[in-house]
């Protein structure tokens, strides 16, 4: 037979999965949709402005680097996009519109783009975007909204967040804002209460870590042993002049620690990639979280503690090397 | 008895369905075949013809280089038109015997020997060797090299390798449906010839008609399991067949499957020791499954040793237009051929033919972004992501850190990788850029 046409000819294996980066990307995107949603409701058009703003900013940084260093545009991989949706939700809701360029500007240029692009940078980069904007900017990234406020009248009245109360106060008194302790439990869990735009609804948050652990883009290892240990600690040290008396699930409950652990915490690029590692990952999160709030400067603790253990992701990974099959155990 | 594995592999989609419900037909015979003297892992053999030498079917044609080497033998009766190189199916070009088909089916003599069960040992292991049989699962290393273990590595377990987890492939499969005595008289001779008294059948779960009759043939040999696997590539790896079945690991390379005692077979193989034990009858054709949605008719063809690809094409109607990437093998470890005019050897257990569809994956790779997944799933314990990337870095020598020689090159990492990262090529440059 005469051969008629070429043939494509590539190295072994053939046939490769559907998965892809950029699908990644945007089903992480997606599963954060619940959280962003429940954050618009409570908190009004201005939360919908400051997101939209990140995530246009992000995606035009992204687009403006690459273009200037003549690199290929890579914006359609969904990566700048989730960059400045995170950065959204870890916001409070009235910032001012140079906030959030400001902090998109630092996520995908500094943190991201300067340390090489997707897959080369150290530190997550909306963490890095938030850490800016935070010791920058402390008195504006500092006002929260209440809730209901923002339908009413778009001047935000601002209130003290959970977190803020539980430091300044005490757990009695957040109870008594609150009610009740079971009315306290029912709107953290609802996520009414004052915070970052997307990170105070747990239910809406637990909805779409459930979607990723179905997808099998996360696993348990990091969110389990940040919570877990964040939570052991809470219960031991937790109460003021007394031990193991501390509120374990408020904490859990409150702050950005549910966000952290399952969406910030997993991000591949900056998280160890071995399952053993990620475990002290995780533990290393769910520590210096709670050190920070109990004893640090700030009531909130989350985005430090994952931007330190990222710095450890690297040695994380070359300490845990997997186990070779055949290899004899050392 | 159970379902068994091992740990990591993943779940490409099998496509068996194209040909596992059609039996073996014999392939026409062609013309002419062009039989490679350098088949199987080794040595390559000397030649023992001259041209215009007439030959007959089963002929010795060329006698083993070495000790690690096989005899090749004329697939059919003929003249020798042409000794020289040609392309195989990896591209490279390799010393050929060319032999035009005079129609005559002559053998040479062949006997049936039903009494070969009482043959000892050393004289089975001799047929298997003038055979010149090689495993026929895709590696081809010669079968009396393992079946010749140093006496400081004693031999208990013989496993016969029916996981044919490689997906769009089925000759392993029809085998055990049509022929499954031969199987079993052949792993009785391997049984025999290593002094083994536990032999076992490794059939994945999803070919359920395979495994009740590899039992049917197996009801009255009470040192025989078939015992069924879970269904996962790399399942029919040497090395993770073993583990799946016995519980042993093989120790990394050098380490051998004999260093846990264990012999692994092919199917195909078995079948073929059991012919030469019984009629003496050299290895000249196998079973290939002809498949893939490129092709008009998947086929199972018993093929004669050198007859060229683009004959099988034209025995299974052709490629159809969309058909654009040919594979000697299976689509995760096989070599994409560039030319059909390359002989079928001993090793060659399919052609799949790929569509565009199926390969539109080939576009630029993106850098990695430590999912992890490949880790995960690596069934060697290793971190591809991280082998890709000091390869793809040029630093060799720290790919070699992370057990860059442990890597067989199933393809799996490249397989789940979300960036699509050619992480075997990259793994194949940096062990072709230091030592082991």
């Amino acid at each position: 037979m005469k051969q008629e046409k070429p043939l494509i000819v590539s190295v072994s294996p053939h046939v490769k999965s559907e998965e892809t980066t950029s699908r990644i990307m945007w089903t992480v995107s997606a599963s954060l949709l619940p959280a962003t949603i429940m954050g618009f409701y409570f908190f009004g058009p201005r939360a919908i402005f400051t997101v939209a703003l990140c995530i246009l900013s992000a995606m035009l940084s992204e687009q403006v680097f690459q273009k200037a260093l003549k690199k290929k545009i890579t914006v359609s991989d969904g990566s700048a996009f989730l960059t400045g949706l995170l950065l959204g939700m870890n916001l409070p809701p009235s910032v001012p519109f140079y906030i959030p360029i400001i902090g998109s500007f630092i996520a995908v240029i500094i943190a991201k783009q300067l340390f090489g692009g997707l897959g080369y940078n150290v530190f997550n980069p909306a963490l890095i975007g938030r850490a800016f904007l935070l010791i920058s900017f402390p008195k504006l990234m500092t006002i929260w909204s209440n809730p209901e406020a923002a339908f009413i009248k778009m001047d935000a009245v601002t209130t003290a967040t959970p977190l803020g109360i539980l430091k300044e106060e005490g757990a009695a008194k957040l109870v008594e804002v609150f009610g009740d302790k079971i009315n306290l439990y029912t709107q953290l869990l609802v996520g009414h209460r004052a915070g970052s735009i997307g990170e105070t609804s747990v239910i809406a948050l637990l909805i779409g870590a459930a979607f990723l652990f179905y997808k099998g883009y996360i696993s348990w290892h990091i969110p389990v042993s940040f919570l877990g240990t964040a939570a052991i600690i809470a219960w031991i040290f937790g109460a003021k002049g007394a031990l193991f008396a501390g509120d374990p699930l408020l904490h859990l409950l409150s702050g950005g620690m549910i966000l952290g652990a399952f969406f910030m915490a997993t991000d591949y690029v900056t998280c160890p990639s071995i399952k053993n590692g990620q475990i002290l990952f995780g533990i290393g999160c769910g520590f210096l979280t709670m050190l920070i709030r109990l004893k640090g400067g700030y009531p909130e603790g989350v985005m430090f503690a994952i931007l330190i253990m990222n710095c450890f992701a690297p040695l994380i990974d070359r300490g845990f090397k997997t186990k070779v099959f055949g290899a004899k155990k050392k | 008895m159970g379902i068994s594995t091992f740990k990591g592999g993943i779940h490409p989609p099998d496509k068996k369905e194209l040909s596992a419900d059609k039996p073996i037909v014999e392939a026409k015979p062609p013309k002419r075949v062009i039989i490679p003297l350098s088949q199987h892992l080794g040595a390559p053999c000397k030649p023992l013809v001259t041209i215009n030498q007439e030959v007959k079917k089963g002929e010795m044609i060329g006698e083993p280089g070495g000790f690690v080497s096989a005899a090749v033998h004329s697939s059919l009766s003929g003249k020798v038109i042409a000794i020289g190189e040609f392309p195989n199916a990896m591209g490279r070009m390799v010393a050929s015997v060319v032999i035009e088909n005079d129609g005559k089916e002559e053998w040479t003599t062949l006997t049936d020997n039903p009494d070969y069960v009482n043959l000892p040992a050393d004289k089975l292991k001799e047929k298997i060797k003038s055979a010149g049989i090689v495993g026929m699962g895709g590696a081809a290393f010669p079968t009396v090299v393992k079946l010749s273990p140093p006496k400081e590595k004693p031999i208990d377990t013989v496993i016969i390798n029916g996981a044919e987890c490689e997906p769009y492939l089925t000759a392993d499969y029809r085998l055990m449906v049509e022929k499954p005595n031969e199987i079993i008289e052949g792993l009785k001779i391997l049984m025999k010839v290593l002094g083994v008294n536990k032999g076992f059948v490794g059939i994945e779960n999803n070919k359920p008609a395979a495994i009740e009759k590899m039992k049917e043939a197996t009801r009255n040999e009470l040192n025989i399991e078939v015992w069924a696997l879970e269904v996962k590539y790399p399942q029919g790896a040497e090395k993770m067949l073993i583990k799946a079945i016995t519980g042993r690991e093989v120790p990394p390379p050098p380490g051998l499957p004999m260093d846990v005692g264990v012999v692994v077979q092919n199917v195909g193989t078995t079948i073929a020791i059991y012919e030469a034990a019984r009629y003496g009858k050299p290895l000249i054709e196998r079973v290939v499954t002809v498949t893939g949605e490129g092709i008009n008719e998947p086929k199972n063809l018993l093929v004669k040793i050198g007859t060229l690809v683009s004959h099988l094409i034209d025995e299974c109607g052709g490629l159809k237009d969309e058909g654009l990437k040919v594979i000697a093998g299976g689509p995760m470890m096989g070599f994409a051929i560039s030319s059909l005019n390359v002989p079928v050897t001993k090793g060659t257990s399919g052609i799949v033919v790929l569509t565009e569809r199926e390969i539109v994956h080939a576009e630029e790779f993106q850098p990695c972004i430590r999912c992890g997944r490949c880790i995960d799933i690596c069934p060697m314990g290793l971190m591809p992501s991280m082998l890709s990337i000091y390869s793809e870095k040029g630093f060799y020598e720290g790919a070699k850190e992370y057990n860059l020689f442990d890597c067989f090159e199933c393809g799996s990492c490249a397989f789940v990788c979300p960036s699509k990262r050619p992480i075997v090529q990259l793994i194949r440059l940096a062990k072709s850029m230091v030592k082991p």
